[in-house]
């Protein structure tokens, strides 16, 4: 049973492919966890026959009412039944971990493995319960062992009864748990979203970004154990947010790019230090920023301080009907189109996505 | 991993004594033998149809999910699987309580009295277990010398086509025995003596006997056999898998996967075509059981009941075949124990005294082991299910109201809802088709029929499928259908679908 599992899920995964532009483009999936497991509906896989088209087709039924009563419509029952014989149309629910799709993810977008700056330094300790001491706390206490204890007194002072087996443990027979400390290298890695939730983005426009995010933040958390986020929103000013927040807020304003970058220089200054940490900045906005000057402070900071210290600088840009695209332009204008370090994409809508994803982890850094 | 599926001591002693009661009652069965399982080995066998060793297959995978999970979910339990063998193997869940066992153990003899006697039955093979086995180990043969993704490809394809078959014909033998040879002979006696006479020993008397009208009709009998025969088939072929498998042109083990495929699908037929009547045979022994010839103790009755009403509970909109099938066996028991048959009572139309009728022949019991012994469902609604009894059961006929988009009682009327439920069961629920012509624009593309009745074909399942046909014929096929009230044929030429007007 087991390999024909394993085939079917094989087609599973394929279906999954097939269809994954629209789980991407919908939202129903966001704010979820990585290893929780997500259900997501797929048309039924089946084998066709030859069959009548039983839509909107009458039959036979049983029970009270009028003519003209509505027949109360119960799914098909599979339940009790010999084998072999059919059941109810169902549509199929795959039961997937986020993490599995973002592998399926990769796999689709032929996404490669980011490469590791080499930047291990960091060390996590970690508690593993391993070992048995006698002394202890009694939350600690292993009932196993300090039940054998007991047996193995009793039965060799002979206070041991086959007839009526009460073992009673003393302070002596008490076993407890004991940890030992791990040191262990950790992921080390940060991403800094930045989203632009300025009077220009309207709400579609947010929830393509937070859908890019989203999925950006799904992709990045399998190549990392424990990836760090931080989440800033900026209209006129720029300020950290969870990323419940960033996901869910509605705000609106005035736009200066530079706020953000000002404060992830800072976040980044005082949590990470670059020479530590993979970190990944991702900006989203409508390009429209609010006047030449600020764009011109903007490529300062990026140039001088955040580009020297990322793995990678994107840029998604949005459209909207208000904004005008401007910022792109100038990114280009000051890095060049195919600069190194600054990835930049245009998300038209949410079809784009799966191409932004691309554009965005294809480089593998 | 070596589980343990027998019985405990106590249930192996209810299974004795349960079969024993059985027995005592005129049931007659092969052995049968229980194996205790858990609920993922239920699931597993149930995804194998029944069987513990099938060929590998993904459409196994996908069973044994939906049943598990369903079952942690708690929406469906399933209680008891039994298979046509001999000896028949019935499984029993371990987590069941004990009321149900009893219950079950009772139920699967009645299943195993019906796949002994009813003739329907008859033909299925009963050593099916080790066939399925050497299926299986058959297939995976050919996965190893074949390639997994290929053969698996190729049972896609051909369980696309497995209801194509003719569920008469392990019944009609005889017909379709007719030899090569056969042929031969008549041909050259239609050369040598062109129109069949009558003997008339006196030659004046010749144009009395045969006349020049019944010359004329022997000739034109005659010469329709001659162009019956340049058809090919020549009688439109309802066992489509035997066509292919005598015609198409597959290399040695596609025939023999086609082969497998086909056994399986005449092996499960009979089960599709009684499930009214053999269910409810099986419901209406466990009840008498439970009740009567090895009675419950009185601790169990509640728990009894409970499960009972779950199993032939009628969800409304639908059939329950369990319920169905049972109150039509009780109420052929009742009608025979009472003499409520023959012709006096069929003509009687005071309903005071049909109601009344009651000349004590006590035939019911005998009347029931009949019917399980003769009864498909067609013919066992067609025989027993009267007006009293439509009544009785409050059956109504429902349709879809487009307009408000649901399902609604259309009406209550005693001979409507016996053609539907008829119609519904004709060729156990599958539509009917034929090869009708294997050399089609003698072009050798294959012509399939569709007989019609009512329906539609579901159109995207017949693209499909004629995609997976033309694997196996590997030219063009079509198949004659009628969409929405107009002739039409659906054809599929290798790269793309046409339907056209004929």
């Amino acid at each position: 049973m087991e390999s024909d599992l394993n085939r079917f899920r094989k087609i599973v995964r394929g279906k999954i492919k097939k269809e994954l532009r629209r789980f991407i483009s919908s939202g129903d999936l966001v704010g979820r966890q990585g290893n929780k497991r997500i259900t997501i509906p797929l048309p039924r896989i089946d084998i066709p026959h030859f069959s009548f088209g039983n839509r909107e087709k009458g039959g036979v039924g049983q029970g009270d009412g009028e003519v003209g009563d509505t027949v109360g419509q119960g799914q098909p029952q599979p339940g009790q039944g010999q084998a072999g014989e059919g059941e109810g149309q169902h549509s199929l629910e795959v039961d997937v971990t986020l993490e599995e799709l973002a592998q399926i993810l990769g796999e689709e977008l032929a996404l490669p493995n980011i490469q590791n700056k080499g930047k291990e330094n960091i060390e996590d300790k970690k508690y593993k319960y391993s070992g048995i001491l006698k002394k202890g706390p009694e939350s600690l206490r292993h009932f196993k062992r300090t039940f054998k204890e007991a047996l193995r007194r009793s039965i060799s002072t002979g206070d041991y009864d086959p007839d009526n087996p009460v073992i009673i443990p003393v302070k002596e027979d008490k076993r407890f748990r004991s940890y030992r400390i791990t040191h262990e290298k950790v992921a080390n890695a940060v991403i800094v979203y930045m989203m632009d939730v300025s009077g220009s983005m309207g709400d579609e426009q947010k929830e393509i970004v937070r859908l890019t995010a989203f999925w950006l933040d799904t992709w990045l958390s399998t190549q990392y154990n424990g990836l760090e986020r931080r989440f800033i929103i900026h209209d006129a000013t720029a300020r950290e947010v969870d990323s419940d927040t960033f996901y869910k807020t509605k705000e609106s304003g005035g736009t200066l790019i530079s706020s953000a970058y000002k404060l992830a220089m800072k976040l980044i200054e005082d949590n990470f230090n670059p020479h530590e940490w993979n970190i990944y900045l991702f900006h989203f906005s409508d390009g429209d920023n609010w006047s030449g000057n600020d764009t011109a402070d903007c490529m300062k900071i990026l140039e001088s301080s955040l580009l020297p210290i990322s793995n990678m600088f994107c840029y998604g840009q949005v459209e909207s009907r208000y904004g005008s695209g401007q910022f792109l332009r100038d990114l280009h204008k000051h890095f060049g189109e195919t600069n190194e370090g600054i990835t930049t994409c245009q998300i038209k809508d949410r079809d784009a996505i799966m191409d932004a994803l691309k554009i965005f982890l294809g480089k593998g850094r | 991993m070596v589980h343990n599926t027998q019985l405990t001591p106590e249930l192996r002693d209810l299974a004795a004594s349960i079969q024993e009661a059985a027995r005592r009652a005129g049931l007659d069965f092969f052995e049968t033998i229980f194996e205790l399982v858990d609920y993922k080995q239920l699931n597993e066998i149930a995804a194998y149809g029944g069987f513990p060793t099938r060929y590998p297959h993904w459409r196994f995978g996908m069973d044994y999910e939906r049943l598990s999970k369903s079952y942690t979910y708690g929406l469906s339990v399933i209680y008891e699987m039994v298979i046509n063998n001999d000896p028949c193997y019935a499984y029993l869940l371990r987590a069941n309580n004990m009321v149900s066992q009893k219950t079950v153990i009772a139920h699967v003899f009645g299943h195993c009295d019906f796949f002994k006697n009813n003739y329907w039955f008859t033909k299925t093979n009963r050593k099916m277990l080790d066939q399925m086995a050497n299926h299986a180990s058959v297939i995976r043969r050919f996965i190893e010398d074949v390639g997994h993704d290929e053969v698996e490809d190729y049972i896609d394809c051909c369980l696309s086509l497995e209801n194509l078959i003719d569920i008469y014909a392990p019944f009609n033998q005889a017909a379709r025995n007719v030899t090569p040879a056969n042929y031969e002979d008549e041909t050259e006696h239609y050369r040598g003596e062109p129109v069949h006479k009558l003997t008339s020993s006196r030659k004046y008397m010749d144009s009395y006997i045969n006349p020049n009208e019944f010359l004329e009709g022997q000739k034109q009998k005659q010469e329709e056999k001659a162009k019956r025969k340049k058809n090919f088939p020549e009688n439109p072929e309802r066992d489509v898998l035997k066509f292919l498998l005598e015609y198409a042109p597959l290399n040695s083990w596609q025939k023999r996967v086609l082969g497998i495929v086909r056994d399986e699908a005449y092996y499960f037929a009979p089960q599709g075509q009684t499930k009214i009547l053999n269910e409810g045979w099986a419901t209406y022994w466990h009840s008498r059981m439970m009740t009567e010839l090895h009675p419950l103790q009185d601790s169990e009755i509640i728990d009894y009941c409970d499960q009972h009403s779950g199993v032939i509970a009628a969800a409304p909109g639908q059939l329950n075949p369990y319920k169905l099938g049972l109150e039509l066996l009780r109420h052929i028991k009742r009608r025979w124990d009472k003499g409520q048959f023959g012709i006096d009572y069929v003509n009687c139309e005071d309903p005071k005294k049909r109601s009344e009728w009651d000349k004590q022949l006590g035939l019911g019991d005998k009347k029931l082991m009949e019917v399980r012994k003769v009864h498909n469902d067609i013919t066992f609604i067609d025989a027993f299910l009267d007006e009293d009894f439509c009544h009785e059961q409050k059956m109504f006929l429902y349709d879809y109201d487009r307009r408000n988009n649901r399902y609604v009682i259309t009406n209550r009327k005693f001979g409507e809802i016996k053609h539907s439920l008829l119609g519904q069961l004709t060729n156990f629920g599958q539509p009917i088709i034929l090869v009708k012509d294997g050399n089609f624009k003698n072009r050798n593309e294959l012509l399939l029929e569709h007989q019609h009745e009512g329906t539609d074909l579901k159109h995207e399942f017949t693209t499909e499928c004629l995609r997976n046909l033309f694997k196996v014929w590997q030219r063009p096929v079509h198949i004659e259908t009628i969409i929405e009230d107009v002739k039409r044929r659906v054809s599929y030429d290798g790269s793309s679908h046409n339907v056209e007007k004929i």
